[in-house]
């Protein structure tokens, strides 16, 4: 007994075992669970292996086309966010750091709003303004939502570049254009890719925004895994939440050196 | 000069843009009006009827309900997420990388596969949702945040403290009570904030794990009431109270971080 309590006490000891607790929990709550989709992807409702769920997102061109539609949308949220945020995240960067710091609370402060109030409100303001609900107010409503994700991440690593890198550019006689697309713009090439990471895929993933911003007139993909998921089609909504994951990993894929950026600077503050 | 007043401007437009729907579900809380854009004169009801519980019982129910998750959720993954920062840091350098891989995975992850993933979890174990569930899924999503506020501490402090404590003769015990939580604590209360607000603001996990018994958060509730059409008219002094507390939580958060770089200075 003594002898056991002992081992118990150095195990403790040793500190690097205190990362066991959350290590079981891990492998628990994300990797089993993560395994169970692909699971659940590769079986019919009896549980047999199969490929059923594939070949019907295949047949069926509804979900492929609100796939490539939330793709498209996702596509030009991101790059308004990034034509948008860019320009307030360099002109951020060069402000004294008392006075960029409090706008950027000011610019991060809407989202920690519930997003389904924020996106209520964007209806509002659209009613308002008496400016018609759809397309345009889905964008809107996407780039409202998204735009600090973007801004955040660049706005860091700009704030970041050692300002001796753009003298040195200066003084070796480049012109202001030159210097923003051959210095500046090359190192913040990370900031831009962890803030795509950090719109992209979350725009194709969302539901709720779209249907509240179009009055249900459209759907994103989402919306399409979640009615799934909902109707009791599980092994169907499984599978198409592994060809998310597949887009998911093919975007981090793309920027492998995002990645962890955007996963150390997500918590945004 | 022109310089400056062209990028104040511009920030200036896009923070009207960022908060003109704040704004104006402010504004229209100061009125009775049951549709949202309709001013009846100033009144101050729906901020009474909101405390005064009856009529909206289900409302102030769901916000108890989301304070309770909340909390509970931010209570254990911050204990969790802070032994588990001490467990990572001292790995070796490859599991150490190994580990920080997949705490990143619920951060990258879409909220929408985090959500079915433990749905098909709890349902594939014949677990039955409620209050349990939820924490669960909250405690998973957050923790990942609170280790990475708290890895940094314990990676700007000086290992040789610990050893030097218990060199004088603390205990184990002692020596984390007195040396490392203090450096810690810190990050384990940002990571707590952290916590405590994803919770609060979560919507498709919640949704996805919440069970149908009736049990709902504020995010449930809205989401219910958004699709019968309406909105309830309580809901926006209530978006406005979320807005002003989650403002100074912030802004209590920065005076924090701004404080570090000072002492250091001194």
């Amino acid at each position: 007994m003594k002898n056991v309590q002992r081992q118990f006490i150095s195990f403790i000891g040793r500190r690097r075992n205190w990362s066991i607790p959350y290590m079981l929990f891990l492998s628990f709550f994300v990797l089993v669970p993560l395994v169970l989709i692909v699971l659940y992807a590769f079986t019919d409702h009896n549980g047999k292996f199969s490929f059923t769920n594939f070949s019907k997102f295949w047949m069926q061109p509804e979900a492929i086309n609100i796939l490539i539609y939330s793709v498209g949308v996702a596509m030009i949220t991101t790059l308004l966010c990034l034509l948008l945020g860019y320009p307030a995240a360099y002109l951020l960067s060069k402000m004294d750091t008392r006075r960029a710091r409090l706008l950027v609370i000011l610019f991060i402060l809407p989202m920690w709003i519930n997003f389904l109030i924020r996106t209520l409100a964007t209806v509002a303001l659209f009613d308002f303004l008496s400016l018609p609900l759809g397309e345009g107010a889905l964008i809107f409503g996407m780039v409202y939502n998204f735009l600090p994700f973007m801004m955040y991440p660049i706005y860091n690593i700009l704030q970041k570049t050692d300002p001796n890198l753009i003298e040195a550019a200066q003084d070796l006689g480049a012109n202001p254009r030159q210097v923003f697309f051959r210095t500046i713009l090359p190192l913040s090439v990370p900031g831009i890719s962890s803030g795509i990471m950090m719109v992209f895929m979350p725009v194709i993933s969302t539901f709720a925004i779209a249907e509240l911003l179009t009055i249900n007139n459209i759907k994103l993909f989402g919306t399409t895994l979640q009615e799934n998921i909902y109707n009791g089609m599980w092994n169907y909504g499984a599978a198409l939440s592994l060809v998310m994951l597949l887009l998911v990993g093919l975007t981090s894929l793309l920027n492998s050196d995002g990645n962890t950026k955007a996963a150390e600077e997500g918590g945004l503050i | 000069m022109m310089k400056r007043i062209l990028s104040s401007s511009y920030l200036g437009l896009l923070l009207v843009m960022l908060y003109a729907p704040i704004l104006v579900i402010i504004v229209f809380s100061f009125t009775e009006a049951k549709v949202l854009g309709n001013w009846t004169g100033f009144s101050l009801k729906l901020y009474t009827s909101l405390f005064q519980g009856g009529k909206v019982h289900s409302l102030s129910s769901a916000l108890w309900n989301t304070l309770i998750i909340g909390l509970s959720a931010a209570f254990v993954s911050t204990i969790l997420g802070t032994i588990a920062a001490i467990g990572i840091f001292n790995l070796q350098p490859g599991p150490q990388k190994a580990f920080r891989m997949i705490n990143a995975i619920p951060i990258l992850n879409p909220d929408i596969i985090t959500a079915i993933s433990l749905f098909l979890l709890f349902v594939s174990l014949g677990i039955s949702q409620g209050h349990a569930t939820v924490i669960l899924a909250h405690i998973t999503f957050c923790t990942p945040y609170v280790v990475l506020s708290v890895l940094p501490r314990l990676h700007r402090m000086n290992v040789n403290l610990y050893e030097a404590a218990l060199d004088l003769g603390a205990t184990p015990f002692l020596a984390l009570r007195r040396i490392l939580l203090p450096e810690l604590k810190p990050g384990m209360i940002n990571g707590f904030i952290l916590a405590f607000t994803l919770s609060i603001d979560d919507f498709v996990v919640t949704l996805f794990t919440i069970g149908n018994e009736g049990l709902e958060t504020i995010s449930t509730y809205i989401y219910a009431d958004a699709r019968k059409g309406g909105l309830t008219p309580e809901l926006r002094p209530l978006s406005a109270i979320i807005f002003i507390t989650v403002l100074i939580l912030l802004i209590i958060i920065n005076q924090r971080a701004a404080k570090k770089p000072n002492l250091k200075r001194i």
